[in-house]
């Protein structure tokens, strides 16, 4: 131990020491590792690798609908093809790369922990992601094709019945075993979160994207197990003869979609909090101001967090038998914590010195993107609109746009991050031409699918007959698509280009928290030295003592004491 | 806890409090501005990309799609606004460190309230709207609508008239205008979605539950319907149309097509082995799949 | 630790109020019991930190004014390089093919489960190395 630079908080077993850092490498390294930083990256890689997947599906999907009466895939394949684009980007990209990706870098460096509470299972966490993902996609290989019941699998049709064949074991076999990845990953992060922060980091100095990982973990422990659940009665339906879900021996087919969407919608939260955090850092960064609003900011996340068990049925306000107001009146308060999250990022920006770099424009980008995702949100929390636009365009515009600002938003954390996990920057001129790919094509792309919706065009349909304006509709949204496409292009080139060629330094960004002070990439075990810790924003306190928040009207008169507090080292 | 909630104090400095003023009175300027404009413009308010449509629900839902608009445009507006304004005013410029203010406790107030109060604006307008539409008014026309993959068949119970269609042959269902139309929707085999867009209405045709909903159309035309809700290979085709004519013309359809439709419906139930014209439970058979 | 709890607890009390106030409003069983169980869930740890919080003294990271030496100290055991994680994924990966292909991929899924159980354990008495 005493071969490093003495740091207080790392520790490991002694006699083991050397091992640990010449330890394997290669495949062997990636196979064995239990660093939290080792298997992020692996997760990183592997989401991106499933964007990249589920937009080349998703381009398929564009180009089959670019005329109508279109022929390109058949009826068959385009119901594989939407299923499976869903699938992936739900289950294997947004998701584990919220709770996964760079929450398993970031969380412990953030909060000061050695590693993640439980290393083994979080390497346990990752490989069953991995074979998760294999399972769920192998299903393009076997005879009948993947699965091919949308995205949500609705009983009656998902059984053994109206879907024979293995596509769709398949898929439930890889949502099961990412599943537990996603349960396992809950446990670990709660479990950092409340026993591994740092002296003097208390629950009210945890940086926002912590806090909002936090709430992330919670949301997964309560939703994830019924998701769970409710895919073991599937398949005990398909293979074992029982009737949960069907009629004939007197099942109840709504309980599929209740069981779904009592995950489902917490689901949508587990996928947007992670990047509402990535994305407060980023904006609260790249303005040179704290988080405006902290307090409220925390409140709001937990009430979100709370609010969305309680608002599933409204996937289910066209079925005719759930309570519409009280699941109308809950989702529609769901606007009022989003919204004071909206106020605080746009108070953080208010008289900041905000500058543009590839990871602020991606920041704004979601902050309008998701904006218009809101707002579009709120109509279908009202059941007479949402039986106006249910399962027409209009809602696949909606989520497009919550989706893509989620993209926007992952985009913006791998830029700000990218240079902490990896020690080198990316070249901010593509990463600029990405963004306004990314930006452009995404309006382009969804807006036009609103009015799409708003003309009557249903979802999931393979084909369409010629009407007024769908098909010029349609095309415009295309061309969004491809745009968007351009923009992941870029994305690759960026990392080629930029490969090893800019030394980032510890701090390139003059960031806030504990991340950036520690070296990029970070040690094994994350920290040579900590700072005191007295707000939220360590590094910056450290960094320049004479500019610590000024929440009270009297606060400058203690921050002779903040400086004396240098940090151990 | 070491931090404590505190008001900042009102006015750090005189040319703050004017710089603040000033600013509040443009702010004020520019949200006033689409306001003045749909006043101004009186009772053509905007679509917003929808249309009234033919029932009497179809309009009130389009009144309430309307509000909804009004609402998200004056809020998405002012939103973007405050965003761009933040984005472009507050450029970095130098290496200056702005002032570290973190809490605005009035200010965070104001925007908590506010969609609060938004909220429930909305919530009580839906309600109205909702109410009325889930109403079951009494009515003498009623029309059992029976999904299967992948069509449809209407039945008039009493009149014995049965619409079928499958695929590429889209069922016409019939029904007059300016009466309560009675719909039991039903499912013989998967969940699908009987949507008509004239209408800005759809429901779900779930198996082994009735649905039931009254239709009052106030129009005369043909519309097109189409299922919603995915059902399988075939469910891009599972479309059919809605005629609304007058109560004489219903009348007179009815009669000629009772005999034609019976032989029909004799036809198709052998085809399909669907008994009962009324199933409220599902009267799935193999045959279908 | 007081925080946590009150995190946790809230939550718990907020869908245990939900769960009410559905079951009385739409008497609706599968979510009325799946919000119930949510409020368990958050009751248990809550409760369970929320009765050690009055039981301990503020820890270093609950300690607003901590200053980094209060931290040190072993924090735990982590472990440095293990195969078993990936050796137990790939059990669990074979078992969920048995699902779909046949019964037979138990065979290895289980054994490998099972290699994997006793040489994870065996590798966390030794303190988490090989």
């Amino acid at each position: 131990m005493t071969d490093v630079l003495d740091p207080p908080i790392a520790t490991e077993h002694d006699d083991h020491d050397h091992e640990e850092h010449h330890g394997p490498t290669g495949i062997l390294k990636w196979m064995t590792s239990t660093d939290h930083k080792v298997i992020g990256m692996s997760y990183t890689v592997t989401a991106v690798i499933m964007m990249v997947i589920g937009g080349a599906l998703a381009e398929v999907i564009r180009a089959q609908l670019t005329t109508s009466n279109n022929s390109l895939v058949s009826f068959a394949q385009y119901n594989e093809l939407f299923t499976m684009h869903g699938s992936v980007m739900i289950y294997l990209f947004v998701g584990p790369f919220a709770f996964g990706a760079l929450a398993n870098i970031i969380v412990p460096i953030q909060i000061g922990a050695p590693d993640m509470a439980f290393p083994r299972l979080n390497a346990l966490s990752y490989w069953l992601y991995l074979t998760g993902s294999i399972t769920m996609l192998s299903g393009f290989f076997v005879a009948g094709g993947a699965a091919n019941f949308g995205w949500v699998a609705y009983a009656p049709l998902s059984n053994s019945i109206n879907t024979p064949g293995a596509g769709a074991d398949l898929w439930i076999g890889g949502l099961l075993l990412t599943g537990f990845s996603a349960i396992f990953t809950g446990v670990n992060l709660c479990a950092t979160i409340f026993y591994l922060r740092a002296p003097g980091m208390t629950m009210f100095r945890m940086p926002i994207f912590t806090w909002n990982l936090l709430i992330t973990a919670i949301l997964i422990l309560l939703a994830f197990p019924v998701l769970t659940a409710g895919l073991i009665m599937l398949y005990c339906d398909r293979h074992f003869g029982t009737h949960i879900f069907s009629v004939q021996g007197g099942g109840v087919p709504v309980l599929w979609q209740h069981i779904f969407w009592f995950w489902g919608h917490p689901e949508v939260y587990i996928l947007a909090l992670p990047f509402f955090g990535m994305v407060t850092e980023i904006i609260a960064v790249f303005s040179r101001k704290p988080v405006f609003g902290y307090k409220g900011m925390v409140f709001a996340t937990l009430s979100i967090g709370a609010l969305s068990l309680g608002v599933w049925a409204h996937h289910m306000f066209t079925t005719g038998v759930v309570l519409l107001p009280f699941f109308s009146i809950m989702s529609l308060l769901i606007a009022v914590p989003t919204g004071i999250k909206m106020f605080n990022w746009i108070g953080t920006m208010w008289r900041g010195e905000v500058w543009f770099s590839t990871a602020m424009l991606m920041a704004v980008g979601f902050l309008i993107t998701f904006l218009i995702g809101g707002l579009t949100g709120i109509y279908l929390a009202s059941p007479p609109l949402d039986f106006f636009t249910h399962d027409t365009y209009f809602v696949v515009a909606h989520f497009h746009s919550i989706v893509m600002a989620l993209v926007l938003g992952a985009m913006g954390g791998l830029y700000y991050w990218g240079p902490k996990i990896t020690g080198y920057l990316l070249n901010e001129t593509i990463g600029k031409v990405q963004f306004w790919f990314l930006f452009i094509g995404t309006q382009v792309f969804t807006l036009p699918m609103y009015l799409l919706g708003l003309r009557g065009m249903p979802r999931r349909v393979a084909t369409y007959a010629l009407h007024p304006g769908w098909q010029f509709l349609n095309q415009v949204s295309t061309v969004g698509a491809i745009l968007i496409g351009i923009s992941t292009v870029a994305f690759m080139v960026n990392i080629v280009y930029s490969w090893k060629k800019y030394p980032a330094g510890d701090n390139p960004w003059d960031a806030h928290t504990l991340e950036w002070f520690t070296t990029s990439p970070p040690p094994h075990h994350n920290f040579y030295r900590l700072p005191q810790i007295r707000s939220e924003r360590p590094t910056w306190d450290y960094n320049h003592p004479g500019h610590t928040a000024a929440e009270h009207g009297h606060h400058h008169e203690h921050q002779g004491e903040h400086h004396d507090e240098v940090p151990v080292a | 806890m070491s931090k404590v909630f505190s008001v900042e104090p009102p006015a750090l400095s005189p040319q703050g409090d004017s710089d603040r003023s000033r600013r509040w009175r443009r702010v004020r300027r520019i949200v006033a501005l689409p306001i003045a404009a749909l006043a101004l413009a009186g009772c053509t308010v905007p679509t917003f990309g929808a249309s009234p449509g033919a029932t009497t629900s179809s309009r009130s839902t389009y009144h309430l799609w309307q509000g909804f608009s009004i609402g998200a445009v004056i809020v998405g507006g002012f939103t973007t606004l405050l965003i761009l304004w933040a984005v472009f005013k507050y450029r970095r410029k130098s290496d200056r460190i702005p002032k570290q203010s973190q809490y605005h406790i009035p200010l965070e107030m104001t925007y908590t309230i506010v969609p609060v109060i938004i909220v429930l604006g909305l919530f009580a307008a839906t309600m109205v709207v909702e109410n009325k539409e889930v109403a079951n008014p009494k009515t003498n026309v009623t029309i059992n609508v029976n999904a299967f993959q992948w069509g449809w068949k209407f039945t008039y119970p009493g009149q014995n008239v049965v619409v079928v269609g499958q695929t590429t042959q889209d069922p016409v269902m019939v029904m007059p205008v300016n009466t309560n139309v009675h719909i039991n929707l039903t499912s013989s085999d998967v969940i699908h979605g009987f949507y008509v867009h004239a209408f800005n209405f759809s429901r779900y045709a779930l198996p082994g539950v009735l649905n039931q909903f009254t239709l009052r159309a106030v129009n005369t035309g043909t519309f097109d319907g189409q299922c919603t809700q995915l059902c399988g290979l075939y469910h891009s085709l599972m479309v059919f149309r809605v005629k609304v004519v007058s109560q004489s013309e219903y009348a007179a359809w009815l009669t000629s097509n009772a005999s034609v439709s019976a032989a029909l419906a004799a036809q198709a139930a052998t085809k399909q082995q669907t008994s009962s014209n009324v199933p409220t439970r599902s009267t799935k058979s193999e045959g279908n799949n | 630790m007081r925080t946590e709890a009150k995190v946790l607890l809230s939550l718990g009390l907020f869908f245990g109020v939900m769960s009410v106030v559905y079951w009385n409003w739409g008497h609706e069983n599968a979510g009325s019991v799946m919000m119930f169980a949510g409020m368990l869930l958050c009751f248990v740890p809550g409760s369970y930190y929320y009765w050690w919080s009055r039981r301990m003294r503020a820890r270093p990271e609950d300690d607003p004014n901590a200053t980094q030496a209060q931290g040190a100290g072993v924090v735990g055991a982590f472990p440095g390089t293990s195969i078993w994680p990936f050796t137990l994924g790939m059990g669990a990966f074979f078992v969920v093919l048995a699902l779909v292909f046949g019964i037979w991929f138990l065979i290895p899924g289980l054994g490998l489960v099972v290699w994997a159980l006793f040489g994870g354990t065996a590798e966390g008495r030794r303190g988490g190395t090989h």
